[in-house]
């Protein structure tokens, strides 16, 4: 395959992911690294590094409708991306140092484990009514708009939040992926926050994130200019097609099928890496 | 009201901050463009292989160089100051908020993103 025709595959490939991830809020980094790594026999380190950067197109292009939205919430968004850009250096380091294999099962065990999430999502929870003492001494309380009323909101669990994200930002680094699905969950599950604000000031911090470790990849040589251009290029036009199409009530649908490809995939990845086909 | 004062002033930081990223997103996707059709006209028909890995050259590897590659309009290196530039609008963004929380004088937030914004900057200067 010459260049022209491997961008062009990329590219197209890009757009469906990017196209995916915008409507399903999953995001398109779990489908770039498998269709490079699997589909097109490309080494899971340039793989990755071209995802990375799709992870910070995607978080930057998508941040910019959300901040005007108003649910994001700076603070906490700021306080705990000093767990998830430590946690995203130390992953990046561990992926100089990891066999692809090992990588690669790794890497699947996450979509395996994203598929159970997609397919069990956490209901709504119920919003805490006592403030928490460390979570007030970090101003971390806020509210947000819901139905045309102001909710008000209070941060639990601040230091159990901030080590999952320690873990959140590591596997972002480890593998190139937003990790927002881990992101989310801890915002919600374990720091109570309601999800509205989670999701916006998860996309917030997946971008810093990212970038922390895309200056590692860039410098160990992972990142490949002829491949990631077409990467970037097709997610963001995916993205932005996801923003003008967004058909509410196929998501659901569209999330069941999307979990069985994410699946497919998982699978496939954790018995190449067993193989060592990767 | 001073927690309502703090969340208009939190809200026009905000919208400022979008704005500051969607044209760093833009120009980064130009700059990416331009470089991606240079780089498709003068190799589009060779054969790649990246079935094994084998780094990339030093030059499209560091920030200093990137810039010097891009300036003399090669290919490769245009491709590489779109990505540095896409990366750094993250970056602008921390590095905002660090002037942002100043000016709130909320020293607890400065600190906090002055910590995340060093962060950055080691992983990006390659230490």
């Amino acid at each position: 395959m010459n260049w022209f025709t491997l961008d062009l595959t990329i590219f197209a490939g890009s757009v469906l992911a990017g196209l995916v991830g915008a409507l399903t809020g999953l995001g398109g980094g779990v489908i770039i690294i498998p269709m490079l790594a699997l589909a097109l026999g490309i080494d899971i380190r340039y793989a990755i590094g071209a995802s990375l950067v799709s992870v910070i197109a995607t978080s930057s292009g998508a941040a910019a409708a959300y901040v005007k939205e108003g649910f994001t919430n700076i603070r906490i968004g700021m306080f705990l991306e000093m767990a998830t850009t430590v946690g995203a250096l130390l992953g990046a380091g561990l992926a100089g140092l990891l066999p692809t294999n090992i990588i690669a099962i790794i890497f699947g065990c996450v979509l395996v484990y994203s598929t159970w999430l997609t397919l069990h999502p956490v209901g709504p929870q119920s919003l805490a009514a006592k403030p928490d003492r460390l979570a007030t001494k970090l101003r971390m309380d806020s509210s947000y708009p819901d139905q045309g009323v102001e909710q008000q909101y209070h941060v639990q669990r601040v230091p159990q939040g901030f080590a999952v994200m320690s873990v959140a930002g590591a596997l972002s680094g480890l593998l190139g992926i937003g990790s927002g699905a881990v992101k989310v969950l801890a915002m919600d599950t374990v720091m109570r926050i309601p999800f509205k604000v989670s999701t916006t000031t998860s996309n917030f911090m997946i971008g810093v994130t990212a970038a922390a470790s895309a200056g590692i990849y860039l410098n160990r040589g992972y990142i490949d200019p002829g491949l990631t251009f077409p990467v970037m290029l097709g997610v963001l036009a995916g993205a932005w097609l996801g923003t003008k199409v967004l058909v509410r009530a196929r998501t659901k649908s569209l999330r069941l099928l999307f979990a069985i490809v994410i699946l497919v995939l998982g699978l496939e990845m954790i018995y190449k890496g067993l193989t060592k086909g990767l | 009201m001073r927690a309502l004062l703090r969340k208009v002033s939190d809200q026009s930081i905000e919208n400022f901050i979008g704005n500051l990223l969607r044209y760093g997103v833009i120009l980064a996707a130009m700059v990416v463009l331009v470089g991606g059709v240079a780089f498709l006209a003068k190799y589009g028909r060779a054969h790649p292989d990246f079935s094994h890995f084998a780094s990339e050259p030093s030059r499209l590897r560091h920030v200093d160089t990137i810039f010097l590659d891009a300036f003399s309009f090669s290919a490769r290196g245009l491709i590489q100051l779109g990505l540095l530039l896409l990366i750094a609008t993250p970056v602008a963004r921390v590095l905002f908020s660090v002037f942002a929380f100043a000016f709130q004088r909320d020293r607890l937030y400065v600190v906090v993103t002055l910590i995340v914004l060093a962060v950055l900057i080691v992983s990006l200067s390659g230490a």
